[in-house]
């Protein structure tokens, strides 16, 4: 019973009150970069979520069986690096092979997340918050699905923005960051949310 | 000292572990690609611009090569591509005259709009959206916010002086974004290496289309009854000239007695000029 409330509560931290983007600012750099239709997003997202479940497993193995074994601790940062570039590019090719449709559907997106700094950042947080392998699955995951729900909102928002009348040099970036730092305001409300 | 031989160790070979997994399944989950989409991509427009229906430039290569679409698929890659594009597929090179697109529509200000001022949302779906049919006195006319102008890739469409769009026949490749954006379907495409058109759409009888637009088409069938190669018919109270069958004589320009026919080419202009409404 304990387990499962402490899992509930890591989900509950990642998906709102720890949303990687809007209170940690990982992940940026997708976030404003392909969010101009709810479509591309909703596809980022859930590559995003897969990417990071599959990368906090393995980097938690990959940490626990062989760095911390041979005493290498410093040398998370670029060992972890190396562990999502190959996954990443695993990943394309198994999808490019058994499940074509998707592979196109994700395109560009599958690469790319190769670069997303909130998959390196949920397996570092796994280390710093000494989760074992259960818990940093389930935090990457519901990191990733926090990723999910922060990019639709603003990729809806950003829809219903090309219709609304401002200034013509906020045009672009500058209206999409005054977005988002509202929207990360918003966020901030979930973290008086105290469960147990 | 340990520690960096450790370090590089561990480094190395979980480099080259994971190299050894990818190639062994870079193998595995190999797809064979066919050479000739990649040839058939590099002869295609390249400005993702979405007007053969496809997903982008790669989709279109990939429906061509299978079969699904035609060589000349894509209209903004012009004719010599398209013949590249058949040389690759081992068909025939295409025929067919290059296609612009073009706005039916020459109105804008001396159609009138019903208000002093529109407030609302610079674009053509929205000023659809007014009440009473739109903005524009004309119901069937080009509202002239730019929606067109948006949409295209080419840089090919703008507003004119009198408020309406314009092709610009030089840049359109006739990928038909803008016909599709357009709210009141007034954009059509017609061969580029014609003389005379017709810009109007107004399907009003003569006294309410009169009422409505200082350019607009009676349906008086002056041009039908006159043209020497019955290309012009009146339909709806609208002429449309065939460009199969018109010689580009002229004499629907003379007879027009809206002023409405005009001969591109006589000075450079579609638009012609009418002093008072």
């Amino acid at each position: 019973m304990e387990t499962i409330f402490s899992l509930l509560a890591i989900s509950l931290g990642a998906i709102l009150s720890n949303n990687f983007i809007f209170s940690q600012f990982l992940g940026i750099c997708p976030f404003l970069g392909v969010s101009k239709k709810v479509d591309t997003a909703v596809g980022m997202g859930i590559a995003v979520t897969f990417v990071m479940g599959l990368a906090s497993a393995i980097t938690w193995l990959v940490n626990t069986f062989i760095l911390v074994k041979f005493d290498l601790m410093y040398m998370q940062t670029v060992a972890f690096i190396l562990v999502i570039a190959s996954l990443v590019q695993f990943i394309e090719m198994f999808l490019q092979k058994s499940m074509p449709t998707l592979y196109t559907a994700l395109g560009v997106y599958l690469p790319l997340i190769t670069t997303n700094c909130a998959v390196l950042g949920v397996a570092l947080l796994n280390i710093q918050n000494n989760y074992n392998f259960i818990e940093s699955v389930v935090y990457g995951i519901t990191g990733g699905l926090g990723f999910l729900l922060a990019i639709v909102l603003f990729a809806s928002i950003r829809e219903r923005l090309v219709f609304a009348d401002y200034p013509k040099c906020w045009d672009g970036f500058p209206i999409a960051l005054v977005t988002a730092g509202l929207m990360a305001l918003a966020f901030m409300g979930f973290s008086g949310l105290q469960v147990w | 000292m340990l520690n960096v031989i450790y370090a590089l160790l561990v480094l190395g070979i979980l480099g080259a572990l994971f190299g050894l997994v990818l190639s062994v399944a870079s193998k595995i989950f190999e797809v064979k690609k066919d050479p000739r989409e990649e040839a058939i991509l590099s002869h295609l427009a390249g400005a993702n611009c979405g007007g053969c229906g496809f997903p982008g430039c790669g989709g279109c290569a990939a429906a061509i090569l299978a079969g699904t679409a035609p060589v000349t698929a894509c209209a903004p890659a012009g004719p010599e591509n398209a013949a590249a594009i058949a040389k690759i597929m081992g068909q025939e090179a295409p025929t067919g005259e290059r296609q612009v697109a073009f706005v039916r529509c020459n109105g804008g200000e001396r159609a009138g709009h019903k208000f002093e001022r529109y407030v609302g949302i610079e674009d053509c779906v929205a000023a659809m959206k007014v009440a009473g049919n739109g903005t524009l006195d004309c119901s069937f006319g080009c509202l002239g916010r730019g929606t067109c102008v948006k949409v295209c890739k080419f840089d090919a469409i703008h507003i004119n002086a009198h408020g309406v769009a314009e092709v610009d026949r030089e840049k359109c490749t006739c990928c038909m974004q803008c016909a599709a954006a357009c709210p009141r379907h007034v954009i059509v495409s017609m061969p580029y290496a014609v003389d005379v058109v017709l810009p109007c759409a107004n399907h009003e009888k003569g006294a309410s289309a009169k009422a409505h637009c200082a350019v607009s088409c009676i349906g008086c069938k002056l041009c039908e009854r006159n043209c020497p190669a019955g290309a012009i018919t009146v339909n709806n109270n609208v002429a449309r000239i065939d460009y199969d069958k018109c010689t580009s004589c002229g004499t629907c320009v003379a007879k027009c007695p809206r002023k409405l026919i005009v001969d591109i080419h006589a000075d450079g202009k579609v638009a012609p000029v009418v002093a008072d409404k």
